[in-house]
């Protein structure tokens, strides 16, 4: 029986009391720690938790912004972007979708897409999302898509921008190519995305920064399954900057068309600048090959070619300067004043010393011979004494100073030094003492030193300039994409050498002969209305077997030795620099000296000595200034102030 | 029975206020996690909730009025009904995503699993009604209350629906437990129960396993088991202390919580009313459970008190484990929040459960 008693709390069912409570306790328990944990969700990690939620429904959306263009240095693009189709496929867009593919792949004449959308699908892709089921179509597939486009539902073309070298392998060297960036790359540098592009070699590569712009994107709002809804913010991106080379396209053609399918190298400069006009290494690449992603087989073949396609021969390539040293042989001894102008030796065909037999290249020897004609000639003789009686250690610093053994510093990637031997030298490499004989082959340019065919022009421009190093550059200007000028890059001189002006103009009127006397070593460089000085050299491939000498052009060519030919012209105020190197291609004179010609004679036409147009230079003067510049004394007072306004 | 005036007076307000507030909850966040737009009609998820809390608050009204203690007669063949509508759904039933719970009806359709929970109740209780002996129900006592429970789980678990069969388990448990259980049976039907779990394990279907894994780390599978989990936390979170305003939720909105209008739609509301809304429907919740349980205290006789004690036990429980899921406190278990979530055969069922309290609160001091 109930107790109806006011305000007292009875419980009917006693036995039930203790339970009921204890289970109430549980449940305040329980709820209690739902609370405690909505606390913590909802309070304490709630920033979290937000950026989680803006992270699912923000997506951001990169474009990336375009790549800036190379022009030569009369603004002709050498390097642009074009278009490159993709055919991509919505599969919930086509009803049929098997029939769709097979027509499609019957269309293009290339099967693949089906494994592709296959890919898509087991990797959960949605449906509604886009896939890609070929790359890079060419213009005859563009053209077979488009008009079939209704027999092809869900199929579409997207256009991206494809680097593109007009040229193909013209000046690849410089150029470089560009390619996908790596996952390291991605470690190091922070505004990169996976997929993005990346200079890899090259001027694309050294000047990726100018090059790239900066990429702008679209914040967007997508649901659960990705589908875009609304655009959020957009962000403009900022195209790259483009480039203005220094080089001259018509010099860079013909150039490489003068080297044909030999390996070799030229490199060109303006003295008075140190601006290159040309520079070409053969064998070279065609760089679109690595646009869009170069297969593995092929790149497989360029890394793996035995003449290393992908070596800039100008910059990387050392050899040894054969007779082209003699140049550095003859400003060292007039002006140290171990040798003079007067100074003659005897050159029978060869001489002895140290117990051995030195040859000269002709057997006959040169008789009794003094400095310039021992350079008109090149008789190694003459040099022989004149390094003996340098010494190394002189010959080796006056090759520094000329800039030689040293890298020059130019904006590519894996420059060489060379190597100018020195005692001190040799000791550290070998532990071995400098043998006086071995000075002997050094003078000829052979033996131990190697130069790059960069350091020959540059030491060529110094001769032509009176001394000054200028720093080879190659880029001009930097121009944004509308074409303001955003920064200019003035020459930049590295470092000067002072060279008494008798001693310049003794050295250069041997080159003057080298080129323009009959029997000069480098008679087919000639030029009619120009006055072009310079010097050959053979580089020697195998080291000269005991007593005998394989005659230049004779013998299998790949022990032929290289063949160099280095110039500048016109002799009064050069306007261009010229060294170039022909491998195995025997006598400097016939194999390079060719080619010098060919892109001088180019440069001359579209830029006509002072005021004259060619052809207009008569006989007379021409033969006048000829007949002084092979004389074997200098010039004296005039040739001195001369001398003293180029220098500054 | 004629209406006492008494009975009258005790006509527990609190539970059916509090009933038709969290039903408001409900229907609101049913309408938050179906909103399209201003432009765009209403989802008709919306609409028949709407109806839905309409029938059942005269169904409420109905069983609030309605003797309780006639109930003891019909436990059995309610019971029995009852199963019979779950073979129905094993056979014939409607499957939506890989589970058969429905009976389709042409105009409505009808979820027996919410039905068998009241249905366990009511059998379980009128076996228990008796007092037990002295020390409580032995082992073998338990016995038929097992049977009783096991043949609807097993229904219940091939549909499948592991939710509902775990909180047929935990009332069980929870009206064993109250109407006096011996402490150590109660020992050693827990060390049995955890000796069976590796055998229940082996029955448990693969996604179901999945969850289990996925609930103790959740990122093991992010796009796939552990979704629900991180996505429903992450929404949580999101509301923050004050919420991100109604139709507002960004996740459920658009789309990244799955089961919005049911399972998870306690994530919904707790994403647009942040910290004070979830303290608020807790507070909810809590008052209701301890008005059912307080009403348990001072029932007039055994029958009510436990029967109180069952209905509580279904609200609480169903709290207790879908809030527990939604915070990834507990494995995702197909359970609906009772009253709020979207679900014709839920409300009605738990709107009568809450008219049985009311018709027992009323009747307390009627002999």
């Amino acid at each position: 029986m109930a107790k109806l008693t006011a305000g007292r709390k009875t419980c009917p069912v006693p036995k039930l009391e203790p339970r009921i409570v204890a289970l109430m306790l549980f449940i305040c328990t329980v709820l209690g720690a739902a609370a405690v944990r909505l606390y913590y969700l909802q309070i304490i990690k709630h920033h979290d938790l937000s950026d989680l939620a803006d992270r699912n429904r923000i997506r951001i959306q990169r474009m990336p912004a375009l790549r800036g263009l190379v022009y030569d240095v009369h603004h002709r693009p050498l390097v642009d972007t074009r278009p490159s189709f993709d055919a991509v496929m919505v599969p919930e867009d086509a009803p049929d979708l098997g029939r769709t593919v097979d027509r499609l792949e019957q269309l293009l004449g290339e099967d693949g897409a089906a494994k592709k959308l296959e890919d898509a699908q087991e990797q959960g892709r949605p449906e509604f999302e886009p896939v890609t089921v070929e790359e890079r179509l060419n213009w005859q597939q563009v053209v077979t898509l488009e008009t079939h486009q209704l027999d092809l539902p869900g199929v579409s073309l997207q256009v991206n921008p494809q680097r593109h070298y007009i040229y193909g392998p013209l000046g690849s060297h410089l150029l470089g190519y560009v390619g996908e960036v790596t996952v390291k790359d991605l470690a190091r540098l922070a505004s990169y995305r996976m997929g993005d592009e990346i200079g890899k070699f090259g001027l694309e590569r050294s000047w990726e920064d100018i090059l790239r712009g900066d990429s702008g994107g679209q914040e967007i709002e997508v649901d659960a399954v990705g589908r875009r809804l609304r655009l959020l913010r957009e962000i403009p991106e900022k195209p790259g900057d483009s480039i203005i080379m220094t080089i001259d396209f018509d010099l860079q053609r013909v150039a490489e068309e003068a080297i044909g399918d030999r390996a070799g190298a030229l490199v060109a400069l303006d003295p008075d600048t140190g601006y290159i006009l040309a520079l070409a290494s053969h064998p070279a690449f065609d760089p679109n090959v690595f646009a869009g992603g170069i297969s593995s087989a092929q790149w497989r073949a360029l890394t793996t070619d035995p003449a290393h396609p992908l070596q800039n021969r100008v910059t990387q390539g050392t050899y040894p300067p054969g007779s082209t040293f003699k140049i550095v042989d003859s400003i060292a001894g007039l002006s140290d004043r171990t040798l003079t102008p007067h100074t003659a030796y005897f050159c029978p065909g060869g001489m002895y010393f140290g117990g051995r037999e030195y040859r000269c290249w002709r057997k006959q020897g040169h008789g009794a011979i003094s400095v310039h004609r021992a350079i008109v000639e090149s008789c190694d003789v003459f040099f022989y004494n004149v390094g003996q009686h340098l010494g190394i250690d002189r010959l080796a610093a006056w090759a520094h100073a000329l800039g030689l053994g040293k890298k020059t510093g130019i904006e590519l990637d894996n420059e060489k030094s060379g190597v100018v031997p020195s005692a001190q030298w040799k000791w550290r490499r070998y532990r071995e003492r400098w043998y006086p004989a071995e000075t002997l082959s050094v003078a000829i340019g052979q033996g131990y030193v190697a130069i790059t065919p960069l350091q020959l022009a540059q030491l060529a421009a110094e001769i032509g300039n009176g001394g000054t190093f200028y720093q080879p550059q190659f880029v001009k200007e930097i121009d944004s994409i509308d074409g303001t000028p955003v920064k200019v890059f003035p020459p930049v001189i590295r470092s000067r050498v002072h060279i008494d002006p008798a001693v310049l103009d003794q050295v250069r009127a041997g080159m003057v002969g080298v080129v323009n006397a009959g029997d000069g070593t480098a008679h087919a460089a000639r030029l009619d209305d120009v006055i072009v000085a310079g010097k050959t050299g053979t580089a020697q491939v195998i080291k000269e077997a005991q007593g005998v000498r394989v005659k230049e052009n004779e013998g299998p060519e790949r022990y032929r030795d290289h063949g160099w030919f280095m110039a500048f012209a016109p002799v009064d105020h050069p306007r261009i620099a010229i060294a170039c190197i022909i491998e195995h291609g025997g006598h400097g004179g016939s194999s390079a000296g060719p080619v010098v010609k060919a892109v001088m004679q180019e440069f001359f036409m579209k830029n006509p000595p002072q005021g004259a147009t060619p052809g207009q230079l008569t006989k007379r003067t021409d033969n006048a200034r000829l007949a002084s510049a092979l004389s074997t004394g200098g010039r004296g007072t005039e040739a001195h102030e001369q001398l003293d306004a180029q220098t500054e | 029975m004629a209406l006492d005036r008494r009975m009258l007076l005790h006509f527990d307000w609190t539970i059916f206020m509090v009933a038709l507030a969290l039903a408001g909850v409900g229907l609101v966040s049913v309408l938050s996690a179906t909103w399209t737009g201003a432009r765009h009609p209403l989802d008709p998820l919306v609409l028949r909730q709407l109806i839905w809390i309409g029938a059942g608050v005269a169904l409420m009204t109905a069983a609030a009025l309605f003797d309780y203690r006639a109930l003891n007669s019909y436990a059995y063949p309610f019971y029995v009904v009852t199963l019979g509508l779950l073979i129905v759904v094993a056979v014939a039933g409607q499957s939506t995503g890989g589970s058969r719970r429905w009976i389709n009806l042409g105009l409505l359709k009808l979820e027996p699993s919410e039905i068998a929970k009241l249905a366990v109740v009511l059998v379980m209780v009128h076996y228990l009604r008796e007092e037990p002996p002295r020390g409580g129900w032995r082992a073998h006592q338990m016995l038929i209350p097992a049977i009783l429970l096991a043949v609807p789980a097993i229904l219940v678990l091939k549909q499948p629906d592991l939710g509902t069969a775990l909180i047929l388990i935990m009332i069980t448990v929870t009206l064993v437990f109250v109407s006096g259980l011996n402490w150590r049976t109660m020992a050693v039907v827990v060390l049995g129960a955890v000796l069976a779990a590796p055998m229940a394990w082996h029955y448990l279907k693969p996604y179901q396993r999945e969850r289990l894994v996925s609930f103790i780390n959740p990122q093991s599978d992010p796009l796939g088991a552990g979704y629900h989990i991180i996505q429903s936390e992450i929404a949580i979170g999101a509301g923050g202390a004050w919420g991100k305003g109604m139709f507002q939720g960004t996740q459920a909105r658009l789309n990244f919580l799955p089961e919005q209008t049911t399972d998870f739609i306690f994530s919904v509301y707790a994403e647009e009313f942040g910290f004070a809304g979830s303290m608020l429907l807790l507070g909810l919740y809590l008052a209701l459970i301890a008005r059912g349980v307080w009403i348990a205290r001072h029932a007039r006789d055994r029958f009510g008190s436990l029967l109180a004690v069952g209905v509580s036990g279904i609200i609480f429980w169903q709290v207790a484990i879908n809030i527990g899921m939604a915070t990834g406190m507990v494995p995702v278990v197909g359970i609906t929040l009772p009253l709020v979530s979207y679900g014709g055969s839920s409300l009605i069922a738990m709107m009568v459960g809450a008219g049985v309290l009311i018709s027992i609160n009323m009747r307390r001091y009627l002999f």
